[in-house]
């Protein structure tokens, strides 16, 4: 990642340039949402209202060789009736440039709580999905994902 | 500009009651703002926010998207079927442009 962000004086002296590869890095580092960005941004979304794992499965490729196109499918346990149904799904990836991926809006018309996407992940990171059911529970689960090639960054 | 194409797949007729697939594609770069040009220049963002499906006028689908979805964002969901009608798909980008596309939806008993 450092050889991407050479300076002229990294190329003089090799002593210089290991200095300079750890100045790259901690310049890069910023751009990479680490796991407490990924609290704040589950902190904005739904509060501090206790998030229980289960109910949610995710389909994500264990590994994914092209980062800029994973296809991934979030399935929600719920009979979507108008009493007992999932309201919203949210997708985060910790160590994207944005943990937050996308949200989508459902209801007890879908009939089913099932949706699929393509997302660019970043880099090999866990990606996690919270699913709002309509009694106001909030329900996750999280699958580790290895890419290959990384999918924001150029 | 690059020009927003829809390309929108549901059953051809469906029975009353079942949750029917539907999988919807729009053409669009999501350029994620993270990206550099060659001369290292950071490329504007440019992105699909939104994308809604109404049936029969009531909303059954809403994603908002953020730059981590994929080139042509791609969706799949589900509709129960309850009686022929129309469905609009609505796609929104951050430059205002919209794009557009109906389907009719033919249920059986």
């Amino acid at each position: 990642m450092a050889d991407r962000h050479p300076s002229a004086f990294s190329r003089r002296r090799t002593t210089l340039r290991a200095i300079a590869a750890g100045v790259g890095f901690l310049l890069v580092r910023p751009s990479v949402a680490t796991p407490d960005d990924l609290a704040i941004a589950l902190r904005e979304a739904f509060g501090d209202r206790p998030i229980t794992p289960g109910k949610l499965k995710l389909e994500v490729p264990r590994l994914a060789e092209n980062g800029s196109v994973v296809p991934v499918a979030i399935t929600v346990e719920s009979p979507m009736t108008a009493q007992d149904h999932v309201k919203s799904i949210h997708l985060f990836a910790e160590n994207n440039p944005l943990p937050r991926v996308l949200s989508v809006e459902l209801g007890p018309y879908n009939g089913r709580a099932r949706v699929a996407t393509r997302i660019r992940i970043a880099a090999s990171q866990q990606i996690r999905g919270v699913a709002v059911m309509s009694d106001g529970s909030l329900w996750s689960a999280a699958v580790d994902v290895e890419v290959t090639v990384g999918g924001c960054a150029p | 500009m690059s020009e927003m194409v829809a390309r929108v797949r549901i059953p051809q007729t469906a029975r009353r009651g079942d949750a029917v697939e539907i999988r919807a594609m729009i053409t669009h770069p999501m350029e994620s703002g993270f990206r550099l040009d060659n001369m290292g220049r950071p490329i504007a963002r440019h992105i699909v926010e939104s994308f809604t499906c109404t049936y029969d006028g009531q909303q059954v689908f809403r994603a908002t998207l953020h730059p981590a979805v994929s080139t042509n964002p791609y969706f799949v969901f589900y509709l129960a079927a309850t009686h022929s009608a129309d469905l609009l798909f609505t796609w929104t980008d951050d430059h205002g442009d919209v794009a557009r596309h109906t389907a009719y939806l033919t249920v059986a008993d």
